[in-house]
């Protein structure tokens, strides 16, 4: 927990430097301006990355708390979103961001696309996960990371032990029974693929990543689809993230999660504000809900880690103490690079992707 | 332009003259002809104009030049997906024909039993959208498939043969393969008018003068039937050529134009390289429906009322050999067909093979769920009921109205270059022409008065009806070709006004040909995919783009069971036709009978 505050912290500094030379967007008076919605009805859009199999556990519940407050879900994976919400710059069709990448949130906010927004209960939410910013551009909500999916019976009959780090993965046995999302549209391929960068420098690292390559049978456009083949044995190992592997586990399929023991790549996913002409009154609404206690509560049931402390045990699966998995992570160095990173990926091994 | 020469002859005659007497009657027909010229310009011309004038341009809008296009050829990534479409096209271009073929020729010229029953297994692919069979093929074909994997070692473990085989699907086998099944049906319809159209005269003429059969068929067969060859090539290379659903599914890492288009748009949301890329999608189309439209017209002169029907006769080793051929491919289509409905069904593939309705409580995977279910069918509903109005009447007046000559021929080819816009085309171009809330034209910035279009209902009917309005046209227009003309001029020399004659006889005598554009609309509404994902909105979401989500989260079964949902619903509208069709003949066709 230390060593993670520590990062934390350090990294946060950078990003207030980063953050507060921001034009803040000082609340306009268009945007103070309301349509015809109140805070408890209207309707909003809503930009998420989250899995389907989470939205449709926490959206019934602001549904119940609010139910004239019509949210339309637009999901997609991180970089589908990302890049959809930098499209829109000029005519945003987004009220609310929820659950995105906090890195892919701070290439949004650099290009002032987020309006800045105190939600009710900020308090709570631990410092390292928010924006230092007063009032914060953007505020997180969970943390996610890296995992193996690893189907026990495929590595069984190829007689193949179980891979316990990353390094195991480039062996030459398991060659084409590797699947890992693409980093340009899953946040989970970007997490890992920055993972490996930071850990390993970048000229070592990308050379791992040209031997993964080596090894990798496809692509995949979300992070979650690598868990999915492994579930149904179309690879044996797949790179995705905790929730994914210990959720399906739990629905039968012969998975067994790993989390690699040099450290797991992770990012948090946040909610913010987008900055309009007209605010709706029910996005803020929609936000405050968004880290709420019962939110929390909800988030807490599929993640370890939560912004805000709650009384849910940490879910079935998970390693003891989950922070312990996490590697040092520089979000802002690696929302400065992901352009960089992306193009240079895309480069080198985009043959092998399957659209996105 | 028309206007001003009718003015200008009625202009021209010296005062005191009778004029040309332009009835009421008349303008109507002239506000019909104008209303269609109107719809098909705002549906398939002018969306064009931004689509071109976006791949010359930067992300900023300035001027280009061919610089995108530059761009995307020295890419070595995206020119080989050029390549790879091209491969792709071909391939399954000359293996559909040739499979068609031989399964047209069989049903139409052999004697062999369940012709009936082979033709309609045959159209079978038609009613499920592309990435359905692709996701039939991931079950059968897969690592972990059925065939791959032997029925799951069951041949192995019964009778001790190691009856598995791997064709490595992921890549350019499976996209063939699933091109294949797509593109089937839609030369096999093609093929068999052309077979049934034989003139028994020939090939009397041949046996008398004692030609062997293998010559019979190369100087008679086949030239009798190579306009509905070329036809069947182009429609074939088409939509090979611009198919996206099943490279998405069974791909790999094979990249294609379509998908590159999908990437572009949706993954990186870089529109001046979609619109560049969909001008290279469009450029073979395009030469193919040139080449097209030049055999077609070639054609009037062959067929001659003359003729007279072949009736085959039984011969049993053909008869035998085309039961046999039937059989095989028939199998192989119901086989895909089948495993997607089983995969449906399964619990957790490949491991726990009990049944269960799980997949189909789409509550906890992306997509839309059943609300998209519904949302596709009303969309595909409304594109029925709007579309067969639209193209009838659009037939109607380009058939059997004198009403301004070069407009109806220009009416005519616009209805007809329909058929050569890919769906992406469509769709992209529909984002550049109707999102703007102003179009800039030399500096002005206009009003759009269609921006209240976009991310409706209604935009999506309009692309489907634009995107399957020329095969509707042919159908509408065959139809009414075959009822005499000499209707329409007792009429009107009896002062019987035209609107009296269409409602009386011109309609009642179609409604066989209206129900078919009407399911053949509703049908292809509901699988189509190219088209509307760029369009749907948030609001409104679709079942077969919920099919793309689903597999791209890796939600394979639910993916399969909204396939199935699908199918179901196009099966039953064909139900429909066929009852309400046979219901018509006995009302209204008796008149046909001998």
């Amino acid at each position: 927990m230390k060593r993670f505050m520590l990062f934390v912290v350090a990294a946060l500094w950078m990003l207030a430097g980063c953050t507060t030379v921001q034009p803040t967007g000082a609340p306009s008076s268009a945007a103070e301006q309301t349509d015809q919605s109140s805070a408890t009805s209207g309707e909003i859009t809503v930009y998420t990355a989250l899995e389907d199999d989470q939205i449709s556990v926490y959206l019934p519940a602001f549904n119940e708390r609010y139910p004239d407050i019509k949210v339309n879900i637009v999901r997609d994976s991180t970089g589908i979103i990302t890049a959809r919400l930098l499209a829109e710059k000029d005519n945003p069709q987004a009220d609310v961001v929820w659950g995105l990448a906090a890195t892919s949130l701070l290439v949004a906010d650099r290009q002032g696309m987020l309006e800045p927004y105190a939600p009710a209960g900020l308090e709570r939410i631990r410092p390292e996960f928010r924006d230092p910013a007063d009032p914060p551009h953007w505020v997180g909500i969970d943390a996610w990371f890296s995992a193996f999916c690893v189907n026990t019976v495929e590595l069984e009959a190829r007689g193949l032990p179980i891979p316990t780090s990353w390094a195991d993965l480039i062996k030459p046995e398991y060659k084409g029974l590797i699947a890992m999302p693409n980093p340009a549209s899953s946040g989970t391929g970007f997490l890992s693929v920055s993972a490996i960068l930071q850990m390993m420098g970048e000229e070592e690292g990308w050379a791992y990543l040209d031997k993964l390559h080596e090894n990798m049978a496809v692509y995949t456009h979300s992070g979650s689809k690598p868990c999915r083949m492994a579930g149904a044995g179309e690879v044996a190992i797949g790179i995705s993230f905790d929730y994914r592997a210990i959720k399906q586990k739990a629905s039968g399929e012969p998975i067994e999660p790993v989390f690699p023991a040099e450290g797991s790549g992770w990012e948090i996913e946040a909610n913010a504000l987008v900055k309009k002409d007209a605010i709706s009154p029910a996005a803020k609404t929609f936000l405050d809900w968004a880290i709420s206690d019962e939110a929390m509560r909800l988030y807490a049931n599929s993640f370890p880690i939560t912004a805000a402390v709650t009384d849910v045990p940490i879910p079935e699966g998970y390693p003891e103490n989950p922070i312990a998995q996490l590697i040092k992570n520089d979000f802002v160095t690696m929302a400065m690079e992901r352009e960089r990173i992306l193009a240079q990926w895309a480069e080198r091994y985009d043959g092998k992707s399957e659209p996105r | 332009m028309t206007m001003r020469t009718a003015e200008e002859r009625t202009l021209l005659l010296p005062h005191g003259r009778v004029r040309p007497v332009v009835t009421a009657e008349e303008w109507l027909r002239r506000l019909l002809l104008l209303l269609v010229v109107g719809f098909l310009l705002v549906g398939v011309l002018l969306p064009l104009v931004p689509l071109v004038a976006r791949s010359l341009s930067d992300p900023e809008g300035r001027f280009v030049g061919p610089e995108n296009y530059v761009r995307y050829f020295s890419s070595p990534g995206l020119v080989s997906s050029f390549v790879n479409s091209l491969t792709i096209a071909t391939a399954t271009t000359l293996l559909a024909v040739g499979l068609a073929f031989g399964y047209a020729w069989a049903i139409a010229r052999t004697c062999m039993p369940g012709k009936g029953l082979f033709r309609a297994i045959a159209l079978l692919p038609l009613f499920a959208p592309p990435l359905a069979l692709a996701i039939g093929l991931v079950y059968l074909f897969g690592n972990k498939g059925l065939v791959t994997t032997g029925f799951f070692g069951f041949f192995e473990r019964t009778l001790g043969l190691p009856l598995a085989y791997n064709i490595h699907l992921y890549g350019i086998n499976g996209i063939i393969l699933g091109e294949l099944l797509y593109c089937f049906p839609q030369a096999f319809l093609i093929l068999m008018v052309a077979a049934s159209l034989a003139d028994a005269r020939l090939y009397e003429a041949s046996m008398a003068l004692k030609a062997s059969p293998l010559r019979t068929f190369w100087v008679v067969t086949l030239p009798g039937m190579r306009y509905g060859l070329i036809s069947a090539i182009f429609v074939c290379f088409t939509l090979a050529f611009t198919d996206f659903g099943v490279p998405k599914v069974v791909g790999g890492n094979f990249n294609v134009l379509a998908t590159d288009i999908y990437k572009q748009v949706i993954g990186q949301q870089n529109f001046v390289m979609g619109a560049t890329i969909s001008i290279l999608l469009l450029a073979p189309t395009g030469i193919a429906f040139v080449i097209d439209r030049i055999a077609q017209r070639r054609q009037m002169a062959v067929l001659t009322s003359r003729s007279v029907p072949l009736r085959p006769r039984p011969h049993r080793l053909i008869d035998t050999i085309a039961l046999v051929y039937c059989s095989l491919i028939a199998a192989a289509i119901l086989i895909v067909i089948g495993a997607v409905v089983y995969a449906s069904f399964v619990d957790v593939w490949p491991y726990r093979l009990g049944l269960t309705l799980r997949h189909y409580d789409f509550r906890h995977v992306g997509g839309g769920g059943w609300a998209a279910y519904t949302n596709s069918l009303w969309m595909s509903f409304y594109s029925a009921f709007f579309g067969v109005t639209i193209v009838f009447l659009g037939a109607y007046i380009i058939e059997k109205s004198r009403t301004w000559p070069p407009l109806r021929h220009f009416a005519y080819f616009l209805s007809m270059i329909s058929v050569a816009l890919p769906g992406l085309v469509i769709g992209i171009a529909y984002i550049f022409f109707f999102n703007p809330k102003s179009w800039t034209i030399a500096g002005f910035a206009i009003p759009n008065p269609f921006a209240f279009l976009y991310g409706t209902m209604a935009i999506l009917v309009l692309a489907n009806i634009v995107h399957f309005y020329t095969v509707s046209f042919m159908t509408a227009t065959t139809a009414l070709k075959q009822i005499d003309s000499e209707f329409e001029s007792v009429s009107a020399s009896m002062r019987v006004p035209f609107y009296r004659t269409f409602a009386r006889i011109t309609l009642p005598l179609s409604l066989p040909a209206v129900a078919e554009i009407a399911m053949y609309l509703f049908v292809n509404s509901m699988v189509t995919v190219s088209a509307v994902i760029f369009l749907y909105s948030p609001q409104l979401r679709l079942a077969s783009v919920a099919i793309v989500h689903m597999d791209e989260a890796g939600d394979t079964a639910a993916a399969a069971a909204m396939s199935v949902l699908i199918i179901a619903a196009c099966l039953i509208a064909r139900l429909v036709y066929t009852v309400v069709v046979h219901q018509l003949n006995r009302r209204t066709q008796a008149w046909r009978l001998p």
